[in-house]
């Protein structure tokens, strides 16, 4: 039985971490620390000595890591970006889902291969929610501008909702824009005419 | 002609300009392109996105593709740097006790004497900590250059992300830092930092930002690369013309781009600088140049200096290191590219760096090429083709 791998994850959301936490434990893992802090970043993971730190992709603190990748005393473990020649494509697939990965020079491929496909999938969730999120928020956004321009057509002819409705889609589909954009327009317009 | 959307990766800085503005002003249009602009968070995570081919082309480091060359670093797979982007746009900025000791000890932040700033700074702290943005970075080896031959106590240098930069110093991380604008007006403004030197007040001619790909992209895809060169040599242009200032500012300003305020951006663009929290504002010629004085121009004795100072720092063959960062600085691709274009070809593709006190008239293609003042603070001359 070889030693538990020791992982340490920046990550500053606590709900993430929870989560990478309880995926890479499925996965095995069995030492898994986060750290939230940006400060003494390095220092933080220096101490803990981690055989691999997973940070997200889009953290401006990944350069410090690539700091550490330089450590050359003799107490000192480098770690390196994941750069694993034979396995580009696992290096690409966590770079696309947005998470990287720094191992530590000599340790062997395929132990690390379950952790960082487990972490792998676990980011690839949050890039999901991340843009059902912002979808949602934009549909929200949407909502209200065509609410408004409802309202405005309401009270500028004298109609019911129903009808300024057909009004907007109407337009939009003469004119082949979104209803949205139609809406937008209006009341765009409506502010610089008040 | 058909229209091509090349994804080109920025990080947030003044000096991304080139890339924003080509876009913003239509230079890219002009070429028939359309330069799909990623934002990325760390240098580290842009030559990722480099070299895994997210984007095609990057605002990068001027150190990082000859670092690359030398095997230094993580990357995967060569770069290289078609143009410069900018020279110079650094500044370095001491704690606001560290200036308070500094000042009582007689120094007077001129912002233009690095041997009395070097002194003074090394004579008030012993194991100063110093931040820079990325392990290979001009700013880095600007103040390697700058400290070394000073004998330094316990000197450290550390990597800070520049957005962080004011929090480490007023949090006791660092003592000081070296960064590019605005992130030392920002540190100005929001942690009392003080403004030591410009970044030109070591090397008057640092080439900071390349426009860097993969090796062997730009020869594989040579009507792009030509059409993406053109733009950005368009663009540098309309941004050395001072009348432009205060549009690219305005520009570089959205919430897309560096989400900061227009006024901030503009100190490093006009190079008038606000040095410390109630200090004056002083104006520093050279501050940041985008394209007098052959600025674009690749040359291979920068990419020469480059590798030579790594080289000396890890321990790494002399020469072979400057034969391998040569290679990465691709002067000849900027002639077959931009000779055509109207671009002032120099007729050699090396200089001395460090040679000229005042600008010089140089051979060239046109006839009209003057460079600018090219002086290292200790007055040395760097020679890339040393005897032997």
């Amino acid at each position: 039985m070889p030693e538990p791998l020791s992982i340490v994850v920046v990550e500053k959301d606590r709900e993430r971490a929870q989560l990478i936490i309880a995926a890479l434990r499925e996965a095995g893992a069995t030492e898994v620390f986060v750290i939230a802090e940006d400060t003494g970043l390095a220092r933080r993971i220096a101490e803990r000595r981690p055989d691999l730190v997973l940070v997200d992709i889009a953290s401006p603190s990944r350069d410090v890591l690539e700091e550490l990748a330089l450590a050359s005393g003799p107490l000192e473990r480098p770690v390196a970006m994941f750069v694993d020649r034979s396995d580009a494509g696992l290096t690409r697939a966590a770079i696309e889902a947005g998470v990287s990965a720094y191992v530590v020079d000599g340790l062997r491929g395929d132990r690390i291969k379950p952790i960082l496909d487990a972490a792998i999938a676990r980011f690839h969730m949050f890039q999901k929610m991340r843009t059902e999120l912002a979808a949602t928020k934009a549909a929200l956004e949407e909502r209200k501008v065509i609410d408004r321009a409802k309202g405005l057509l309401m009270r500028a002819r004298g109609i019911g909702e129903e009808e300024a409705y057909a009004l907007l889609r109407k337009t939009a589909m003469d004119q082949g824009r979104r209803i949205a954009d139609i809406a937008q327009a209006l009341v765009t317009a409506a502010e610089l005419l008040r | 002609m058909n229209r091509h959307v090349l994804p080109v990766g920025f990080i947030p800085l003044v000096d991304a300009a080139p890339l924003i503005v080509a876009q913003e002003m239509g230079f890219a249009d002009e070429e028939r392109l359309t330069l799909d602009l990623r934002r990325a968070a760390s240098w580290s995570m842009l030559r990722d996105m480099l070299v895994f081919g997210q984007v095609d082309a990057a605002h990068m480091l001027s150190v990082v593709p000859v670092a690359t060359a030398l095997g230094l670093g993580g990357a995967m797979a060569g770069l290289e740097a078609l143009m410069v982007l900018s020279l110079n746009g650094q500044v370095v900025a001491v704690s606001p006790a560290l200036a308070g000791r500094m000042q009582a000890a007689g120094h007077g932040f001129d912002f233009t004497d690095a041997q009395a700033a070097g002194q003074a700074l090394l004579a008030a702290g012993q194991g100063l900590r110093i931040g820079v943005p990325f392990p290979f970075s001009m700013h880095a080896e600007l103040i390697h250059y700058w400290l070394d031959g000073m004998q330094p106590q316990g000197l450290t240098i550390h990597t800070v992300p520049p957005p962080h930069m004011a929090k480490a110093l007023a949090a006791g991380e660092i003592d000081a830092f070296c960064v590019g604008e605005p992130w030392g007006s920002d540190a100005v403004e929001r942690a009392g930092a003080a403004l030591l030197l410009p970044g030109s007040a070591i090397w008057s001619q640092a080439p900071e930002k390349v426009l860097a790909t993969r090796a062997g992209w730009a020869e594989a895809e040579p009507e792009l690369a030509g059409r993406l060169m053109r733009a950005l040599w368009r663009t540098a242009r309309w941004l050395g013309d001072p009348a432009n200032r205060l549009t690219a500012s305005e520009m570089l300003a959205r919430s897309d781009y560096l989400d900061l305020e227009a006024e901030v951006i503009d100190r490093a663009l006009s190079g008038l600088l606000i040095t410390a929290a109630r200090g004056a504002e002083l104006h520093v010629p050279q501050f940041l140049e985008y394209h007098a004085g052959a600025a674009n121009f690749p040359w291979r004795s920068q990419a020469a200096w480059i590798g030579a100072r790594l080289a000396g720092r890890f321990g790494l063959d002399v020469p072979q290191a400057i034969a391998a960062a040569k290679a990465t600085f691709r002067s000849d691709l900027y002639r077959q590219h931009l000779g055509p274009a109207g671009a002032e070809l120099p007729a050699a593709s090396e200089k001395l760096e460090g040679a000229s006190e005042v600008p010089t008239p140089a051979a060239s293609n046109r006839g009209k090429l003057v460079l600018q003042r090219n002086r290292f603070f200790d007055g040395r001359i760097f020679d890339p083709m040393p005897a032997g």
